[in-house]
Order: C-alpha cells, then sequence, then structure tokens
C-alpha cells in the first residue's frame, strides 16, 4: 500500500466462520469451493515505526488465540466496510490507543479471505468475484478488491457549502410535478403534490429542498399510514358502492367499543399503555424492518430491532423484553432461480438472525416470543417483524409535553449520512435495482450505545417533558411531531457528527440510529447533562420549542426550512382509494386425499414451518434479566416449542404472557378469516400459558403488497374486518399497530410479486401466578389427554393441504372458521388452569391434533395412547386445522372436576405412555422417529 | 453483623450487571453497582469498603476487538495494582462470563476464551460439576445448573493438566460440553483461589422458577450456593 500499515490477525485454530461460510458457498451453487480461509484486517492510515507495532499487537493479539502479521497478502480477496458504515471495531482500536497511552492514527478494519479450490490450490478470478459478491461483501455496506485491498479512510476535513436550494414547484403542471416527485423520490402521489403547491403558493415563495424532503418524509406511508386512514370505497363485488370506514378508526373504535380496564393509551405515541397491577404500566409496540433487511439483512434486522426498543423508550418506559417474527424465502430455493438482485433467503435468514441476535443480546434484552415462517412469497421480500415491552412507574409515561422555552435535547449516538431518505425507500417498491440505490438508506446498529441510553433514561425520570425517538426520517420526524402546535427553533449545525461534511438537509433527515430528542426545562438541563456525564452519553441542545407553532430550521444563521406545524402534520389531504372485496368460497368442506397418515405426519413434523427452530432460538439470549419463566423452547430436552412465553420478575408472584398469532396461508384463501383465527392463535397461546383472557392486549402488523391495487387494498379491509371482530368476540383491545405496504418486488420481466397477505398478532395478557405457568409437555404417565373445542373439515391454507399441493396457495376448503363458542371455552379453561391442577396444554395450530399430540410426546418424552379422535374422517381428526381447540393433560382423578368444569363437551382422546410412541387409531409411531423428522432442518439446514 | 459490601463492576456494555446484584442480595451481601470510570476516577474505594468484586457479564464495549479486550486494557493500564492489591488482601473476586474474559486477558487468571467451536452466539442451560480446587467459590459445591449465554467462552490453556493438579480448575460442564473447552472446563481459580472466572451464569439461578424444567417440577441445584460461598468467605475475612 502506498503509505500506512496493515495488521492480519488470523485465528490459531481453525476460525469458525470459515465452515460457516464454505456451507454458504456451497448452497449457493459454488461447488467448486474447497475451503474459504478468513482473517481479520486492522488498517492504519499512517507509517508506524517498529516500537508502535510492536505495542499495537500487545494490544490486539491474543498470543494464546491468535497470531499476526505486517505482511500483505499476495494473493486473496479483502473486504472492508464502506465509509461512513458505523465500524464498531475501528472505534474500538482509537479507543484502545488512547488507553494505553500511544499516538492516535485513523483505523479502518476489514477482512480477508482465501478461497481454495480443488486440492486447495486458489479459485481463478472469475470464481473469486462471483464469490466476493455473492457471499463475501455486501456491497450495499462493504467494498471488495483482490488483496491487497487499499484501504479508504474517511474523510475527517471535509467541509459542507451551508446552502439552501428552492425547488420551483408553484409553475409546474402535473406532467412537471410527477417527474420532480420521481427525480427526488418523495414518494408523494398528485394531490399531496397540489397540496404542497397549494401551500407554496399562498406563502408566496418556492419550498426549500429541505421543506420538500420534509413534507415527503412526514407525509410518507411509513410515517403517515395513508392506506389506513384513507377514505375507501367499494367497487365491484360485495358491497360495491360503499364507503368503508378508514381502517385505522374501525380498529380505533373496536379498542374505544371494548373499554377494557386496563388500558391505559392505545394508538397515541410510540406504544400502547396497559396496567394490570397498581403501580406499574406495560408499553408494547412492534414494527417491521422489511425493506432494509431485503437489502443489507444483518443491518436491516439488527436496526429494526434497535429501532422498536427506542419506541418503548419514546413512551418512556424500560424496556424488558424482545420479540421478533421472521419470514423468509425456502431456504433451500435453487441458487440458480432467483429473481435478479435478490440475495439468496439463506443468506438473508442468516444475516438477520444474526442481526436480531447481536442487537438483542448485546443491549442485554431476552428475545423471548417469536415465529419463523417460509414461503416462496417472501423471496424477493423477506419480512421482520420485531417488538418491545417495557415497563414503568405508575404515571411516569404521562408527560406534559414540549413546553414553550424548553431545550430540544439530543442524545446518544451522532449523526451521519446513515439512512438517508428511509421513510420514503421503505414506502416504495423494490426492483433489481433497489440494492444500488437504496445504500445510503441502509444503517448498523449500535446495541451498546442504545443501552447507555437506557441506562441514563432509567435516572432521568422527571426531568423532561416530553421524549420520542429518532426513527424513519430522524430529527425532521422527531422533532417535527414534538413541535406539533407549540413550533421549535433548531440549529442543526449543533447536531454532534459522526464526521464533518454534512450539507444541512442530510443532518436533518439522517437516520443515524441510536438518537433520542427530548424536551428538557433549562432548568433541569444541568441535571440531565450529569448523568450524561457519569454514563458517557452524548447530549446536546440544538434550539428551543418556541411557543410560535413554526418549525423552524438554521444551520446557524442560514434559515432552511420554515413550516407551520399545522400545515406539516394536517396539510395531507386524506387519500381517496377503491377496493374490491375478495370472494373466498367458503361452502365445500373436503378433506385433503390423505393415503399414508403416518408419514403425513412426520412429513408435517419435518416441514421448516413446523419443524424445530432451536438453531435460531438459541441463538438469542432468553434468560438474562432472570425473568424468562415459560422460555420458548420448554421440556425435559428444552427441546420443545412453547405455546406462549411467560415473564416474570424474580421478585413478583404475578406477571406478563406474550403470545404470537400469523398465518399467511389462510390470508391467500380468506384474509377476514385469516385475521380472526391469527388473534384467536395469539390469544390461545397466551390462554395456554395459564394467561387472564379478560387481560389481553392486542398488536396488529400488517405487511402486504401494494394498496393502490383494489384487490389488494379489498384484502386489507377484509382482514381488518377480521381483526376487529375477533378482538370485540374475546373482548381483547388492539393498542398499538404498524402497517408496512408496498412489499412487492417489480421482476425485471415486469411483473409484481407481492407477498402474502401477512398479519401479526401479538397478544399480551396478565399472567396471575408465574409459578403455576403451564407449558405443554407430556408431564406424567398415566394421565389423560383431552381435546378442548370443536374439530371440523377445515383444510383452506392448512399445511395438510400445503403438502398436498407442493407447497402452493391450495384452495381445498375453506379457512378455518371463527368459533363463537371460543371466548367462554378460554374463560372456563382459565379457571381450571388457575388452580394449577392442569398439567399440560397445547393450543393447537398448523398440522391439527396430530402435530400437537406429537410435540406432547416429544417435549415431554413420554407417549400417548389415543383411542377416540374428535371426528369420524382420520385425516380431518388429526390434521383439520379448526381454531379454538387445546389438548389438556390431567391426573385420572381430576378428569371428572376438569370435564365439569368446562362447562361443554369435549373428547377424552386416552392417556399418556410411559412407552416412548404415539399410538392413534391405525397409526404406531415411535417418538423419536417423531424427533427426528422435527429436528431434521435443525441439524442439517437453515440458518447456521 | 453488617452484611459484606459488594461491588459490580459494570463496564459499557455490560449488561447483567443488575441480575449478579439480585443473586448478591439473596446470598446475604450489600451489593452496589459501579460504573468502570467510576472506579477509574477513585480506585481507592475498592481497597477502602469492599469486601467482594464482582466482574459481571455482557458486552463491554460491543466486545469489539475480542470479549473483554477494551475493559481489560482500561483495568490493566489505568486502575494501577488496586486489583492484585484486593487479592493479595484475601478478598475474593468473580469474574462472570464477559468478567471472565476480562480477567483472563488481565493475567488475574490462566488461560484465554475463544470463540465457541459452533461459531455462533448459544444460549442453553448446563450442568456445573465443582472437582476438588483451591477456589473458595466452588470447592465442595454441589451441582449447579444455570444458562450460558456466549460466544467466546471456548476455553484454552496450554497445559491443562498442571491446571488441575494445581487445584486451578474450579467447574466443569458436566453431560455435555457446549462450546468445545478444554477439558470440559467452565470456571477456573488463581493460585490463591480467591478470584474465579466462569463462562456460566449462576446469577439466573437463583430462584426454583427460573429452572427451565420448574414446570416439570425439577428443583435443581440453584446457581445461588454459589455466591453464598462467596460471601460467607468474604464475610469470615473481615
Amino acid at each position: 500500500m502506498a503509505s500506512g500499515a496493515r495488521l492480519t490477525i488470523r485465528t490459531k485454530e481453525a476460525d469458525p466462520r470459515a465452515a460457516a461460510l464454505l456451507a454458504d458457498a456451497h448452497a449457493l451453487g459454488l461447488t467448486e469451493v474447497t475451503a474459504i480461509d478468513v482473517a481479520d484486517l486492522v488498517f492504519f492510515a499512517d507509517e508506524l515505526t517498529p516500537e508502535h507495532r510492536a505495542r499495537l499487537e500487545e494490544v490486539l493479539v491474543d498470543p494464546l488465540l491468535q497470531t499476526a502479521t505486517w505482511a500483505a497478502p499476495s494473493r486473496g480477496v479483502e473486504t472492508e466496510l464502506l465509509p461512513g458504515v458505523t465500524d464498531p471495531a475501528a472505534t474500538a482500536v482509537a479507543l484502545a490507543l488512547h488507553t494505553v497511552g500511544l499516538p492516535p492514527v485513523e483505523v479502518a478494519t476489514g477482512k480477508h479471505f482465501d478461497v481454495q479450490g480443488p486440492g486447495g490450490a486458489p479459485v481463478d478470478a472469475a470464481t473469486t468475484a462471483a464469490i466476493a459478491r455473492r457471499l463475501l461483501a455486501n456491497q450495499v455496506i462493504e467494498r471488495w478488491a483482490p488483496a491487497p485491498l487499499e484501504p479508504s479512510f474517511i474523510d475527517t476535513h471535509a467541509t459542507a457549502e451551508q446552502s439552501v436550494d428552492h425547488v420551483t414547484v408553484t409553475t409546474l403542471d402535473d406532467d412537471a410535478l410527477q417527474a420532480l416527485n420521481k427525480e427526488r423520490g418523495l414518494s408523494m402521489d398528485l394531490a399531496e403534490l397540489h397540496a404542497v403547491v397549494d401551500h407554496f403558493r399562498g406563502v408566496g415563495r418556492e419550498p426549500t429542498d429541505v421543506e420538500l424532503e420534509t413534507l415527503a418524509q412526514t407525509w410518507s406511508e411509513h410515517c403517515a399510514h395513508k392506506t389506513f386512514r384513507a377514505r375507501i370505497t367499494l367497487e365491484a363485488g360485495p358491497g360495491a358502492g360503499r364507503e368503508v370506514t378508514p381502517l385505522m378508526k374501525q380498529l380505533r373504535n373496536c379498542t374505544d367499543t371494548i373499554d377494557a380496564p386496563f388500558v391505559r393509551s392505545s394508538f397515541v405515541g410510540n406504544a400502547g399503555i396497559l396496567c394490570y397491577t397498581p403501580g406499574v404500566t406495560v408499553a408494547v409496540k412492534a414494527e417491521t424492518h422489511n425493506h432494509p433487511s431485503a437489502i443489507e439483512p444483518f443491518g436491516g434486522s439488527n436496526t429494526g430491532v434497535g429501532g422498536v426498543i427506542r419506541d418503548v423508550m419514546g413512551a418512556a418506559h424500560h424496556p424488558i423484553a424482545i420479540t421478533d417474527i421472521l419470514c423468509f424465502g425456502p431456504t433451500d430455493f435453487p441458487a440458480d432461480q432467483l429473481p435478479e438482485g435478490v440475495l439468496h433467503p439463506r443468506l438473508i435468514e442468516s444475516g438477520v438472525v444474526a442481526g436480531v441476535a447481536d442487537y438483542g443480546n448485546k443491549i442485554g434484552l431476552p428475545t423471548v416470543a417469536g415465529a419463523v415462517l417460509y414461503d416462496p412469497g417472501y423471496l424477493a421480500n423477506p419480512l421482520v417483524y420485531a417488538g418491545c415491552i417495557g415497563v414503568a412507574g405508575e404515571g411516569e409515561w404521562e408527560l406534559p409535553g414540549p413546553q414553550p422555552g424548553d431545550l430540544v435535547v439530543t442524545m446518544g449516538g451522532r449523526t451521519g449520512r446513515d439512512g438517508l431518505r428511509g421513510a420514503t425507500f421503505s414506502s416504495a417498491t423494490m426492483d433489481a435495482t433497489t440494492g444500488d440505490v437504496a445504500g445510503a438508506s441502509v444503517q448498523i446498529g449500535d446495541p451498546i450505545t442504545e443501552k447507555l441510553l437506557i441506562d441514563v433514561m432509567r435516572e432521568c425520570i422527571g426531568l423532561y417533558h416530553a421524549v420520542t425517538d429518532c426513527g424513519a426520517g430522524g430529527f425532521s420526524s422527531a422533532v417535527g411531531e414534538m413541535a406539533e402546535g407549540v413550533g421549535a427553533d433548531v440549529d442543526v449545525a449543533l447536531a454532534p457528527l459522526k464526521y464533518p461534511g454534512l450539507r444541512p438537509w442530510e443532518v436533518w433527515l439522517s437516520e443515524a440510529q441510536e438518537r433520542m430528542v427530548f424536551a428538557v426545562a433549562p432548568d433541569q438541563w444541568p441535571a440531565m447533562l450529569a448523568v450524561c456525564a457519569r454514563h458517557g452519553v452524548e447530549a446536546v441542545s440544538l434550539g428551543t420549542f418556541t411557543g410560535d407553532g413554526v418549525l423552524r430550521v438554521r444551520s446557524g444563521d442560514l434559515t432552511v426550512l420554515e413550516l407551520d406545524t399545522k400545515f406539516l402534520h394536517d396539510g395531507r389531504p386524506q387519500r381517496s382509494m377503491t377496493a374490491v372485496l375478495p370472494t373466498p368460497d367458503r361452502s365445500l368442506a373436503v378433506a385433503p386425499v390423505c393415503a399414508d397418515h403416518a408419514a403425513t405426519l412426520l412429513a408435517l413434523l419435518a416441514h421448516p414451518n413446523i419443524a424445530s427452530k432451536e438453531h435460531i432460538i438459541r441463538r438469542y439470549d432468553h434468560e438474562i434479566r432472570g425473568a424468562t419463566v415459560v422460555r420458548p423452547l420448554i421440556g425435559e430436552g428444552h427441546d420443545g416449542h412453547a405455546d406462549g412465553v411467560v415473564l416474570a420478575q424474580p421478585t413478583d408472584s404475578h406477571g406478563l404472557a406474550i403470545g404470537i398469532g400469523v398465518n399467511p396461508w389462510y390470508g391467500i384463501t380468506d384474509p377476514e378469516r385469516m385475521a380472526h383465527a391469527v388473534v384467536d392463535e395469539a390469544i390461545r397461546n397466551v390462554v395456554a400459558v395459564g394467561a387472564d383472557p379478560s387481560s389481553v392486549a392486542l398488536l396488529d402488523n400488517f405487511s402486504w403488497g401494494d394498496p393502490r391495487r383494489p384487490s389488494t387494498l379489498g384484502e386489507l379491509v377484509a382482514a381488518v374486518q377480521g381483526c376487529c371482530d375477533a378482538a370485540t368476540a374475546h373482548r381483547a383491545p388492539f393498542v398499538s399497530g404498524k402497517d408496512s405496504l408496498n412489499n412487492e418486488y417489480l421482476g425485471s420481466d415486469g411483473a409484481r410479486h407481492a407477498v402474502p397477505p401477512t398479519l401479526v398478532i401479538t397478544a399480551i395478557a396478565h399472567h396471575p401466578n408465574a409459578d403455576l405457568a403451564i407449558t405443554p409437555d407430556l408431564k406424567r404417565a398415566g394421565d389423560v389427554l383431552v381435546l378442548v373445542g370443536r374439530t371440523a373439515a377445515e383444510f383452506g391454507g392448512s399445511h395438510l393441504a400445503l403438502l398436498a399441493s407442493g407447497g402452493g396457495a391450495a384452495a381445498h376448503s375453506p379457512v378455518p372458521a371463527p368459533d363463537p363458542a371460543a371466548p367462554a371455552r378460554y374463560q372456563a379453561l382459565h379457571r381450571l388452569l388457575r388452580t394449577g391442577r392442569v398439567r399440560a396444554c397445547h393450543d393447537l395450530s398448523e398440522g391439527g391434533l396430530g402435530v400437537a399430540l406429537a410435540e406432547m410426546c416429544m417435549s415431554g418424552n413420554y407417549g400417548a395412547h389415543i383411542d377416540t379422535l374428535p371426528h369420524p374422517d382420520l385425516t380431518t381428526a388429526l390434521f383439520s386445522e379448526s381454531t379454538g381447540r387445546f389438548v389438556c393433560e390431567v391426573g385420572p382423578d381430576d378428569l371428572a372436576w376438569f370435564l365439569d368444569g368446562l362447562g361443554e363437551p369435549a373428547v377424552v382422546l386416552g392417556n399418556v405412555t410411559a412407552g416412548k410412541a404415539l399410538q392413534l387409531p391405525g397409526l404406531f409411531l415411535r417418538v423419536e422417529a417423531l424427533r427426528n423428522a422435527f429436528q431434521a432442518d435443525a441439524v442439517h439446514g437453515g440458518a447456521r | 453483623m453488617s452484611k459484606p459490601q459488594a461491588m459490580v463492576l459494570a463496564a459499557p456494555g455490560t449488561n447483567r450487571d443488575h441480575d449478579v446484584a439480585f443473586a448478591l442480595e439473596l446470598a446475604g451481601a450489600e451489593p452496589r453497582i459501579t460504573l468502570l470510570e467510576e472506579l477509574l476516577a477513585n480506585p481507592a474505594v475498592l481497597l477502602r469498603d469492599t469486601q467482594l468484586l464482582v466482574l459481571a457479564g455482557g458486552f463491554s464495549y460491543a466486545d469489539a476487538l475480542g470479549a473483554g479486550r477494551m475493559w481489560s486494557l482500561a483495568v490493566t493500564h489505568r486502575l494501577g495494582d488496586v486489583l492484585p492489591q484486593f487479592v493479595a488482601l484475601g478478598r475474593p473476586i468473580i469474574g462472570i462470563c464477559n468478567g471472565f474474559q476480562v480477567l483472563t486477558r488481565t493475567g488475574l487468571l490462566p488461560g484465554a476464551l475463544g470463540h465457541n467451536d459452533s461459531g455462533h452466539f448459544q444460549c442453553e442451560w448446563v450442568r456445573l460439576q465443582a472437582p476438588a480446587s483451591k477456589s473458595i467459590w466452588t470447592a465442595g459445591l454441589d451441582p449447579i445448573e444455570c444458562p450460558i449465554a456466549h460466544g467466546e467462552g471456548r476455553y484454552v490453556h496450554p497445559d491443562v493438566a498442571s491446571l488441575a493438579a494445581n487445584g486451578q480448575v474450579a467447574l466443569r460442564y458436566s453431560g455435555s460440553n457446549p462450546n468445545g473447552s478444554v477439558d470440559d472446563i467452565a470456571g477456573v481459580c488463581d493460585e490463591t483461589g480467591v478470584v474465579l472466572g466462569l463462562m456460566p451464569h449462576p446469577e439466573n439461578h437463583v430462584i426454583p422458577r427460573q429452572h427451565p424444567r420448574h414446570a416439570r417440577g425439577t428443583a435443581a441445584g440453584l446457581g445461588l450456593a454459589l455466591f453464598q460461598q462467596g460471601v460467607r468467605y468474604a464475610q469470615a475475612i473481615r
């Protein structure tokens, strides 16, 4: 290299990353590769003296584990993070130099790879390039070059023009407005553009570039939920001509009607807020981070987790747990059939899981509840849902809001060019070039900085009037929202920067992570600064809340934005949209042909959606905080899936239960019944662990295709109807939600591929006695197994139908219908469960009774002898997915008590046996065979 | 008799400080969480009024450059010799997970901790058995069960036979070895026996309900016992 120095650090023993890389290379079809050796690189911008090098080696190399060299390699391929991408290793080296008293030097980090072919020979240049491009470097955040790579260091002396551009809009015709919209990536429709034009005609000037960008962010689908607030008219099909109540209003109305006593706040601010016990409130929130995860899976899921934790912090609650629901394409999808520009599902899965694990584990929160789904519909558009739960003392979250004279304080991470225009990006359709143009939209998180923010906030209760997180839109959204009605005057030149050279609009719109904005009275500011100093957290006042209702942004003396907050927040015209409702066939109830029930049960257990997720769950710390009572993995071998999870502080007798419901396969056929079914499933999950069904609150997260297509919007309308019906039936209010629309991929052939309608419902409920939390694993031979609920032939979207159709959408018979008796059943069951006399309880979902019984046997390491079935047709009895059902295990002496307490007929299926086999009429399967099927994927495939 | 004062040291990114503080409280100590920078600013407090020191688990400085590296540099270069003095006074130190990694890197404990042989972070429950050793924390302890939660926990030592012969193997994984540690070693102590480092988290099993098979009626070895033994020792030497 021209100047400077480089240190290559290798592990002495085989680097475990090498084996994983090799497996990925083979999965991508690069079968000529026989080994990939990996080493870490540290680049220094300056020449170093021999003494300096020796001291650096002492600092950076562990002689028991590693070897190092300063020589530049002559072969291999190398990668480095692009300048400006968060590089914690480089930051740490700089801090290490300071700690040991070495002079500062600019540092960058990277990786070195030696790719070997047959016989250990290096592979040719073309293969090297292919593997670098497809596996070793994600060009959204990294670059690669044949070794030795010439590192790039960030320009620490850059300057930026502190100027503002005015954009002519007031004289443009519609075509010119549309062209401007596309050129600037504003993602506005014509009515919105007209509103902007009208506003600035009234003001008598053209908007600045900063104003235009701020309006685009604030009015984006991501921030403004235009579709959920739209006026929707039904055209064609059922109810044609009828106007539908805006979707968000339907959900809110439903919550208002239920009027649950435990809801403190719903659909306001950053999270829903509940109160189950005097003195404590609970904040709940779930979010999606789909688009970023598609192009940079690690950074996308990583910052998705970080973002939803900040939502809970922004609701002035202390985070205690994380949830994640992940949807991927099939991980064995042929690499040569992938759509152009799309990452292989295997790489997306491993990157997303690593990103969730990195953030959750490092910030110190247990990742407790979740689901992982696989479907070809997620090939180009993987979905990543992350949720967070927090607690606070009663009233701590009830803040007065920014007062005139309060300081506008930014705290936490510094601002860089990260994630510019993320909100508008996430509201657009992806295509083959998305990864190229959206690079700046993706960021890598810094969980330690956010962890310190949590610590600071815990000590700052009472020191601030308002708080919100910097999410999509950055300061523009955070300050813009807080200033609503009161106004603010901020100087972006005061914001701490990661590196110099940012223009004012870049500072204002940056989505750099780990930042919170506070409104702080000047007399409280010194106390807050003192807390920040103690924890080493940076906090700076950017200006004041003014009281004049105007949002004013300056860079020094240069005004770059001056907008009436009323226009910013209320000036967007309501969108008018049309929908066509789906017309699912619910008449025919026919079971798919099932020739061999034993083989089918094994095939279901081995199906990626049902099979063990242990290989993913174990990557997450679910133990930290010591409050996880029912874990995601349960049973004798800790290898069965729990229905819901239970959290309870070690010092508390009561706790919280969390359940997840999701089923896109129902959604393809019948979105309304799907929504009802997944609400029911989420509630069943918390009921099954012993939580109180009278205390359930719900979160809705919709990931859908482009709602401007009337049929897609019609599916959304139907799903919201199902949500409201189910919530009303169970008296379980929605308290927060989020929609991610436009999850579509525009193929290079011009075809659009939308995700299946994917509604994730999170249920949170109070658990009255965590000591008596119930798990699904069988506990004792001789106990009696009882099926609670009604069974009918309902196979639409079932996993049996998926198997029968070879993975495609299946329309065999109706999607499982709501059971009107379910709410009363859950109440009755809860009264039985809370006595502690029911030994196991498992809810029935994908794969029906057959899968549920198999899971109970495997996790309990017992067998079961079943002699009575709930339906004369064996296929229906075993594999129908009728909703509202549970299998319970009770002692023989408790059977009469249990049946009596249910208050409705139930099916006494048979007994738990010490012999480790599941016996059903006409079926005999050893538990070992069940387990081999269930755990096959955990051993051979999926994420590393 | 007043309770022993226990300092739970937390660097930026330490995240099991509250868990271990709770365990120490149950074990009869009076814990207080001290930030690393506060101790660096006033190291004397350690010798003056602390009877027991904990280096708690987590991801100090994001584990950049290797788990525990940055924290150990701060201890080695900025804390002076108060830790060796603390040991010389015979006062017990325990480093858990990230704290163990720090203690090996500072040389207070032998060996090193490499990446798990799986190549990634693992969270699972393990059974630990305490061989006869010099450790005041674990000698005579009944087997305990508790979780691991780490990515860099594979214990490495060039001469485990001597280490064991010298009574410095304080804990072994019993049943299965989760990370490829040499000789199934989960924890080691120093020559004097007062300093213990271990990768698993006994602080996450201090009440029976925390055991994953609690719903199955299992009541196996509380990790609390280890803290009780350390606290009793700290109490006795005052």
